[in-house]
């Protein structure tokens, strides 16, 4: 599916992502985690183009992604998605308006610019939005939505892509609990259904360890771990995260799981996150 | 406030003492900075007083004798003959309105342009951003009558398109840097998401950016265009047509009654173009919440 190959990000004299290296087979959800500033959000940057690799490859059917210009280089952008921690939709814009957005790559400047959009397009969002729960918001503005509907709303415009790829950064950091399990069931399903490969950074455990197949784990920009997530022992995770062990392990911030809520103690995670 | 020294460790002491000689020394300045400025004012009142022709007290009076003539005049005409002169100088000031509108939508339209390339958050040559910048600065530093008097001069004769011409220069100037700066203020997050799906740099603009600014792009054109009407009036003193050519005639003429009729339509189209702006922005804001 893909390669990455030796990438490698230079800020100055720090390397965000130093030698990153591992392949992608089959279609499966990868989970990425590590502290802050271990370069995961870097890496997927990179993935989608947003940001320009100082070293290194990406291998996707035998031609590298990385080096891709003009046409080519948006092409690939459209075939691997990608999903933000704020979401990034369009506030002003309804919620309709932002799903068909995804397909911006196949109109034609013209026909979008005056939001020309012909009924398939039209269809095909509302039968996205009805999939994942969020139809009966189609004509309201982006910004009058909850947190969790709008990351709902992002994923559709993803799927509008019809991408072969999704990456996602820190897509239930901003979430509450239930509202990152359906997120992530999200997700896992597209995966399973469509056989797309997703790309997910993670700041909690629990979270890599339900949704994920396998996991990576990177320590100031190099990868440390990589195996499938019922591999990751508490004592690796502890090295990978150092620092920042308590926060990941506390599984009620802005974790999946439902049931841990109870058990939430520490003040100084809940400062960790504020 | 001794004890409060005492208390402090030696060093936070010293800084204390410092402060407050740097306070003393800082309002010692503002006494003599009064003081010279008062002084300056006195004594240049008292020059140009006396380098004038008649002293300052005796041509302060006369600043109203031509006012009062004029509504003297008006005033003889009655209100029925006095109408009839509003109402005869209504396609003037339809001109000069017209003049503005034009002018400020074409500087709409080429300042939204130019104000993408003068954006350094959606505009990534920097090259492109300072030159487009330049130009900008370029097109405001001149004022209208300047350049419509350039114009009038190369057109040679009695003309609009000048005048149309001078203000839409001038607004390009003025809006592109008042747009520049409200795209660079905007939030970047809904940019970064249209960019991640492949769309082209247009699509980006146009669905990233426009959305943000133009409800503040509406109301600085609003603004503008209230500035424009008082521009193309005064162009026409300079054979622009329109109301202020009128105007300029009718004062040569010492037609009372016609000036006061025009004064009466341009300050009645600048309050209701004031109180139109204020309508319309209250409901750009309010479509935002």
């Amino acid at each position: 599916m893909f390669e990455v190959k030796s990438v490698t990000k230079d800020f100055g004299t720090v390397k965000a992502v130093n030698n990153l290296s591992f392949q992608s087979k089959q279609p499966e959800v990868i989970g990425i985690i590590g502290r802050s500033g271990a370069g995961k959000s870097t890496f997927l940057r990179i993935m989608n183009r947003m940001t320009t690799a100082t070293d290194g490859k990406l291998l996707v059917d035998d031609k590298d992604v990385l080096a891709l210009k003009g046409k080519a280089k948006l092409e690939w952008q459209r075939q691997c998605a990608m999903i933000f921690q704020q979401f990034n939709l369009v506030p002003r814009l309804d919620v309709l308006t932002n799903v068909i957005l995804g397909q911006l790559n196949k109109q034609s400047v013209l026909r979008s610019s005056l939001m020309f959009f012909t009924r398939e397009e039209r269809h095909e969002a509302l039968r996205l939005l009805d999939r994942f729960g969020v139809s009966h918001t189609a004509l309201q503005r982006a910004e009058t939505l909850s947190g969790g509907q709008q990351q709902r709303v992002a994923i559709c415009r993803a799927m509008m892509q019809k991408p072969r790829y999704i990456l996602a950064d820190e897509p239930i950091a901003s979430l509450d609990p239930l509202n990152a399990r359906l997120v992530m069931e999200a997700l896992q399903s597209i995966s399973r259904e469509e056989n797309i490969t997703v790309v997910c950074n993670l700041h909690t455990l629990d979270t890599a360890r339900t949704y994920c197949d396998r996991v990576i784990g990177m320590q100031a920009g190099e990868k440390v771990f990589d195996d499938v997530s019922s591999r990751l022992s508490d004592q690796v995770a502890r090295e990978i995260y150092g620092a920042e062990a308590e926060e990941a392990f506390e599984s009620a911030i802005t974790s999946t799981s439902l049931k841990s809520q109870v058990v939430r103690k520490p003040a100084l995670a809940e400062q960790a996150v504020v | 406030m001794n004890s409060s020294i005492t208390n402090l460790p030696n060093n936070l002491g010293r800084l204390e003492l410092e402060l407050k000689s740097l306070q003393r020394r800082k309002s010692i300045y503002t006494v003599f900075g009064i003081a010279i400025t008062a002084l300056i004012v006195v004594t240049g009142i008292d020059l140009a007083n006396e380098s004038n022709a008649t002293p300052f007290s005796q041509g302060f009076t006369k600043i109203f004798d031509f006012p009062k003539d004029m509504l003297v005049m008006a005033w003889d005409l009655g209100f029925t003959r006095w109408w009839a002169r509003v109402i005869e100088f209504t396609p003037d000031l339809l001109l000069t309105v017209n003049m503005a509108l034009l002018s400020t939508f074409l500087g709409f339209v080429t300042a939204a342009i130019l104000a993408c390339f003068a954006s350094q958050n959606i505009c990534r040559n920097k090259a492109v951003v300072v030159i487009t910048r330049r130009s900008l600065d370029l097109f405001r530093s001149f004022p209208e009558i300047v350049i419509a008097l350039i114009f009038l001069y190369l057109i040679g004769g009695k003309s609009l398109l000048p005048a149309v011409f001078a203000i839409w220069i001038h607004t390009t100037g003025a809006l592109g840097k008042l747009f520049s700066e409200a795209i660079e203020n905007i939030d970047i997050k809904p940019l970064e998401g249209l960019e991640s799906t492949g769309c082209s740099w247009i699509s980006k603009v146009r669905f990233g950016v426009l959305p943000q600014v133009l409800p503040l792009y509406f109301s600085y054109a609003i603004l503008r265009l209230e500035i424009n009407v008082r521009a193309s009036t005064i162009l026409g003193f300079f054979g622009a047509g329109g109301i202020g050519q009128a105007l300029s005639t009718m004062i040569q003429w010492r037609d009372g009654g016609r000036v006061v009729a025009i004064f009466f339509l341009l300050v009645t189209t600048i309050i209701a173009l004031d109180y139109l702006s204020d309508w319309v922005r209250s409901k750009l804001i309010g479509a935002r919440s």
